[in-house]
């Protein structure tokens, strides 16, 4: 019987021949990636080698990514202790792939790791992050684990007791209307699948719509996998992959493309025709609260948010700035727009993405996380309406339990910055 | 004998169970303090120490979705709750096996704020509405890092496994 994308990795990985759905395997793993909660990993490594007499070693510090992005700069001293002590690890163990707060090599996770070319196709990807499934646009096996999982990895170099998943193939066919994009795609697919209906799955993406995106696009729709419950999503490796990798992420060296068998088995397959998708839009407080955005047009905003791991890349700046440019965000809303990378924040600068945004009354911040998890800046008042390009809009996520977040589009968000209220971006030129 | 101390609906996410901006805060033995911040008086009760070792927890579907903080595991562990739900989410789920905290998947399960639960092997007995509803055990391997007393120990007997074959 053939494999799916997902177990001919975990079969490699496992030095196996084969694995099915179920089978409990010890992959080793190629990439483990931690941010600023490698403080927690950091104890809880140390906390098993204890009493071991054995001196406290990573398995391979060139196989471990730790970048600093959730809260930088750091907004308190607690913080920034946990950002030293991390500091004095990466030094102590000679880890490899550091990101320090930068204005040139910094960025979010899941952002850095693609382009440094840190993941290739085939990989077996851990990082302590629920949106490590963004990896999986790179043809990866990529999941998100908790720190103690991450100290076991540390120590071992392989993740014990991993249950194979099944695997969920999602085909995307069709002709994207003009202002419709990867986000509506995947919000599409997460209203449709609800919250849990990928939960210890894999989501293996096909079709020609899939095969026609930027790998942009597609590590928006890997990165909000996870929002079905997904453990993994994944965009088989093209030759669209091969060209971000070489182009974009300097890699010289070999690259290995996994397919799926012709005759691999998937537990069901779901087709969608985006020819008639609109702009869609996820209504508070959960992300599987799917509806066009034409459905909630009107709706008064108090922020709103261009950025995150799912939409704060060049492409997306590009969309924004063409909207606003020569327009002016409506007085009774504040934008914020975060770049996803160093690198992204000076090609948008180079490309005057971020002085037309400017120009237009957003404010542009620096790389990293920003207001994504409500913890460092743009925090909501009691009542308040956000509308984000982000991933999550669960109560209390952007700081306060008592405030309403939209996710959207970098375009719907543009075009309802002009108004201020929820706009459907058709009514823009774009 | 345990009682329902807190009853939640389907969803409920890691941000609700730990908000992020106590994030900072990472080691186990200080994150209960900020279990369920915002329940003010849940939060305060526990950290009062209201409740007794053991009580319960009752979610619906997809119980502690969201990131992968460990924090939201860690922080209910401390007070040492047990978490029944309808269903759990990966990561949430993992993380409180590889910390030890005790989690019951029981797909049908009702029950109410001050119910009496009877937690037995294959099933849980709710006291106060007489019914009975069928639990999912973990699996063996799970059940395994539960046995060990959480990951840490776990991984540190294969540690020393390994090193002493080599
Ligand atoms: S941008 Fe938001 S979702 Fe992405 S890694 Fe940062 S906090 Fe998580």
């Amino acid at each position: 019987m053939g494999l799916t994308v997902a177990e001919k990795i975990l079969a490699r990985a496992a030095d196996k021949n084969t694995v099915r759905p179920g089978d409990i395997i010890e992959p080793a793993v190629d990439l483990a990636m931690s941010h600023e909660n490698a403080a927690l990993v950091i104890n809880q490594f140390f906390e098993v080698y204890s009493g071991t007499g054995l001196q406290p070693k990573v398995w391979d510090p060139a196989r471990i990514a730790i970048i600093f992005d959730h809260r930088v700069p750091a907004e308190s001293s607690k913080t920034a202790n946990n950002q030293k002590k991390i500091r004095e690890f990466v030094k102590e163990q000679g880890i490899g792939k550091f990101h320090e707060i930068r204005g040139d090599v910094g960025g979010i996770c899941h952002q850095i790791l693609p382009e440094y070319g840190y993941v290739r196709p085939g990989y077996m990807v851990l990082g302590t992050d629920s949106h490590t499934t963004s990896h999986g646009a790179l043809g990866a096996f990529a999941m998100g684990i908790g720190a103690t999982e991450m100290a076991s990895v540390w120590s071992l170099g392989t993740i014990l007791n991993l249950e194979v998943p099944g695997t969920i193939k999602i085909l995307v066919n069709g002709t994207l209307q003009p202002a419709v994009y990867a986000k509506d795609i995947i919000l599409n697919i997460i209203g449709n699948l609800t919250a849990n209906g990928a939960t210890f799955k894999v989501l293996e993406y096909h079709g020609s719509v899939i095969r026609e995106m930027s790998v942009s696009g597609r590590l928006t729709i890997s990165n909000m996998s996870v929002e079905a419950g997904a453990t993994a999503g994944i965009v088989p490796a093209d030759d669209t992959t091969i060209r971000y990798l070489r182009d974009v992420a300097g890699v010289t060296d070999e690259i290995e493309p996994v397919s799926a068998d012709e005759n691999a088995v998937y537990e069901k397959t779901v087709e969608i025709d985006v020819s008639a998708l609109t702009p869609q839009i996820a209504c508070p407080h959960t992300v599987d609260n799917v509806k066009p955005v034409s459905d909630v047009e009107g709706m008064e905003l108090n922020q709103i948010v261009i950025g995150s791991c799912t939409n704060g890349r060049l492409e997306d700046l590009e969309i924004a700035a063409k909207i606003l440019k020569g327009k002016s965000v409506a007085d009774n809303v504040r934008m914020l727009v975060f770049p996803a990378s160093a690198r992204i924040y000076n090609e948008a600068l180079k490309k005057g993405y971020l002085s037309d945004l400017s120009a237009s009354g957003a404010v542009i911040m620096n790389p990293g996380c920003g207001c994504c998890l409500g913890v460092h800046q743009g925090a909501l008042a009691d009542g308040e309406t956000a509308l984000a390009t982000t991933n999550r809009n669960f109560k209390g996520r952007m700081g306060n339990p008592n405030a309403d977040v939209y996710l959207c589009s970098p375009a719907t968000a543009a075009a309802s910055a002009i108004t201020g209220k929820i706009t459907d971006p058709r009514h823009e030129r774009i | 004998m345990a009682k329902v101390i807190l009853k939640l609906g389907d969803d409920i996410s890691t941000d609700t169970i730990y908000p992020g901006r106590f994030m900072a805060t990472v080691l186990p033995t200080e994150t209960p303090a900020f279990a369920f911040a915002d329940y003010k008086e849940f939060n305060k009760n526990l950290n009062d120490k209201k409740f007794t070792p053991g009580s319960i927890i009752i979610g619906g579907n997809n119980f502690g979705c969201g990131s992968s903080r460990e924090q939201a595991a860690s922080c209910l562990k401390g007070h040492e709750l047990v978490i029944i739900a309808k269903s759990f989410a990966r990561i949430f789920l993992q993380n409180a096996v590889n910390l030890g905290l005790k989690t019951i998947t029981a797909p049908d399960i009702e029950a109410h704020e001050n119910d009496e639960l009877v937690i037995d092997e294959a099933k849980i007995f709710n006291r106060s509405s007489g019914k009975t509803y069928k639990t999912i055990p973990l699996s063996g391997t799970r059940q395994a890092v539960m046995d060990a007393g959480g990951l840490i120990r776990y991984t540190r007997k294969r540690l020393l496994k390994t090193n002493a074959r080599t």
